[in-house]
């Protein structure tokens, strides 16, 4: 699913955010990226998701060398390929949930009415079948996070990348949306979180453990 | 936007789904409207703000262009029910600065003239001041003439009735006058009728008609009227003509303007001014055609000055949106589409403005022409040349913030708050 191959990322600086990072990812892993602020690991993450490109060293995305795409095609792998959830959810405000999930299949090519259709399947996947028309103010932190959840898998991406999903919620709250990617890591998807908390990285099948742009430990979790 | 190159041949590592396409599907029409009012619809006090700087700009020129027209329109009116064939032959002054008198058979000699259809006449009666009733001290004259007026004056002018009647064959031997529209409001005659009295040369006479204001003749509008008999026996009128109106076929105008003045006063050609009365009125509207170009270059100023708000207001929404501008790149937007939002976001507040314009700068036009009582009109070149510049505006506006949004990495867009 995921393959990074002797990736560096040199920021404009000098500024060395990935140093020589190979990692593999399978389909249908869940797998935790953890690691000090300043560790690399949001680096990695765009990397993965193709938001940005390497330095150095190859990345395959579902089978596509990104360094070979051009930035249409990348956007097309990001839509069609990729769900993202952030930790400030960037969900529209005065916008209601079903619509903030709808526009998130804008760019697929789908008819508005069937990408409200597959917005409302998402929501009632995640849970808010009652919250479609509540706008984001409207909704507590962890039920924003399940929209921004809902809106990243409502085009059933392969992969879905996580960062920092629940850091700006409170325990019980991201307790929640943890279960909620475990249901959707069980049904198929491919999850990949980004996470500070060992706790919560601890919980995960997967660990990878990161410092100072490297790759420091890999190995399976308690889960 | 970079090229759309084939993928290279790939070792295919993962499982199946590696084959999949990736053309970025086209926006529909109908969402590139729905992304690009997204703006609009979070900030609408700040869309409503920049549109109604190009409303301003737009409304004004359409209102310029509206009310020139509307006046030209008007003035067409005018000179088609009155006719562009009067010549207007007045005596003018003898070379040592005197009143110059035209000769009583002028009206006949001009009759004889081939091409003239009619002719008419009045005459200045030379101290003969006109006041509302005896009380009224000498001096204040109000700058009215009375003047003596063959019966068919008002055919030869295009002159109408505001009240009452024309002189007639009854009543031009007895004192009855018929005022013009600003002797009447000088003198405060409202009524017409047997009670209501003015006085001429010191004798009463009984108003009887009341003019509406000549536009080919604007001195009878300062004028008292009185019969060409009445006058001549009560008056002191010595039966010279002051101003011949001549009605002349409209194939031989020049040629009959060039013998006017030797057949009116074949003596002193020199003392007669001959002119055409609608030549002047179309002169004044070209008078009026500067200052309305003008004009309209202020609302074209109006109209960048609106463009300008537009780009800036499209420059902080860029700056504002980074975030989301991040978020639609990781959903899968490309530049393209990113710059096609924020232009048609440009483009529609600039629309919204230029429609806003048209409508106001429509109302405008015909508020007024309705009240002057014109005929409104509404160039349609002036509305649709108004509509694409603001198009043109808006694409100008928006295109370096479009471009700027576009070329946001997605990671920079997103880091931002």
């Amino acid at each position: 699913m995921i393959e990074l191959s002797r990736v560096s990322k040199v920021y404009p600086g000098g500024v060395t955010a990935l140093d020589d990072v190979s990692l593999e990812i399978r389909r249908g892993e869940m797998v935790a990226i953890a690691g000090p602020s300043g560790s690399g690991k949001s680096t990695m993450l765009n990397t993965i998701g193709t938001l940005d490109r390497p330095t150095s060293g190859t990345v395959r995305v579902d089978g596509h060398d990104v360094a070979t795409l051009s930035d249409n095609r990348l956007s097309a792998l990001r839509g069609t390929g990729i769900g993202f959830v952030f930790q400030q959810f960037h969900l529209a405000a005065n916008v209601p949930a079903l619509e903030n999930v709808a526009d998130g299949l804008l760019y697929s090519g789908l008819p508005r009415a069937e990408r409200r259709r597959r917005a409302r399947a998402a929501l009632e996947r995640v849970g808010l079948a009652h919250r479609m028309d509540h706008e984001p103010h409207e909704l507590s932190g962890g039920e924003r996070q399940r929209v921004a959840i809902a809106r990243a898998v409502a085009g059933d991406p392969p992969l879905l990348l996580a960062d920092e999903p629940t850091g700006a919620l409170d325990s019980a709250s991201g307790a929640g949306v943890m279960e909620l990617l475990r249901e959707l890591h069980a049904s198929g998807t491919t999850v990949l979180i980004i996470t500070h908390d060992p706790e919560i990285a601890g919980r995960l099948p997967r660990q990878v453990r990161m410092r100072d742009g490297r790759i420091v430990a890999d190995h399976a979790g308690a889960a | 936007m970079a090229g759309r190159e084939e993928v290279t041949p790939r070792r295919a590592p993962g499982p199946p789904q590696a084959g999949r396409d990736l053309t970025p599907p086209r926006l529909r029409p109908r969402d590139v409207l729905r992304v690009g009012a997204v703006g609009l619809r979070t900030r609408p006090l700040r869309a409503f703000l920049s549109a109604l700087g190009i409303a301003i700009g737009i409304a004004a020129m359409i209102g310029v262009l509206g009310i020139s027209s509307s006046s030209g329109a008007e003035l067409d009116r005018q000179l088609s029910a009155l006719g562009t064939n009067l010549l207007t032959v007045s005596s003018g002054q003898t070379l040592s600065g005197e009143e110059a008198k035209m000769p009583v058979e002028a009206e006949a000699m001009i009759e004889r003239i081939g091409p003239v259809l009619s002719v008419s006449s009045v005459g200045q009666v030379q101290d003969a001041k006109v006041y509302r009733s005896e009380e009224i001290p000498e001096a204040r004259t109000g700058g009215i003439s009375a003047y003596a007026a063959r019966l068919d004056l008002l055919d030869s002018v295009g002159a109408t009735l505001r009240a009452g009647t024309w002189l007639n064959a009854a009543t031009h031997a007895y004192p009855a006058v018929v005022l013009g529209s600003a002797t009447a409001e000088r003198l405060g005659v409202g009524a017409v009728g047997p009670d209501t009295q003015v006085l001429v040369g010191g004798r009463r006479f009984t108003v009887v008609g009341v003019l509406e204001p000549v536009a080919l003749a604007v001195e009878l509008d300062t004028a008292a009227l009185v019969g060409w008999p009445v006058a001549e026996e009560r008056l002191g009128f010595d039966g010279h003509p002051t101003v011949l109106y001549t009605r002349v076929d409209e194939r031989h105008m020049d040629a009959v303007r060039d013998v006017l003045a030797g057949t009116g006063n074949p003596e002193a050609p020199n003392e007669v001014d001959v002119s055409r009365p609608s030549d002047a009125l179309a002169a004044k509207q070209a008078t009026d055609q500067a200052f309305t170009g003008l004009l309209l270059g202020v609302g074209a100023v109006a109209l960048i000055v609106g463009g300008v708000g537009v780009a800036n207001t499209m420059v902080i929404s860029v700056l504002e949106r980074r975030g989301e501008i991040g978020l639609r790149r990781s959903l899968g937007a490309t530049r393209g589409q990113i710059r096609t939002q924020f232009l048609a976001e440009s483009l529609l507040l600039s629309a919204i403005g230029g429609v806003g314009g048209v409508c106001v700068g429509a109302a405008v036009t015909v508020g007024y022409a309705a009240y002057e009582e014109w005929p409104s009109v509404i160039p349609a070149e002036a509305t649709v040349g108004g509509l694409a510049a603001t198009l043109v505006i808006g694409a100008v506006a928006g295109l370096y913030p479009a471009i700027r949004a576009a070329r946001l990495s997605p990671t920079e867009a997103l880091a931002s708050p």
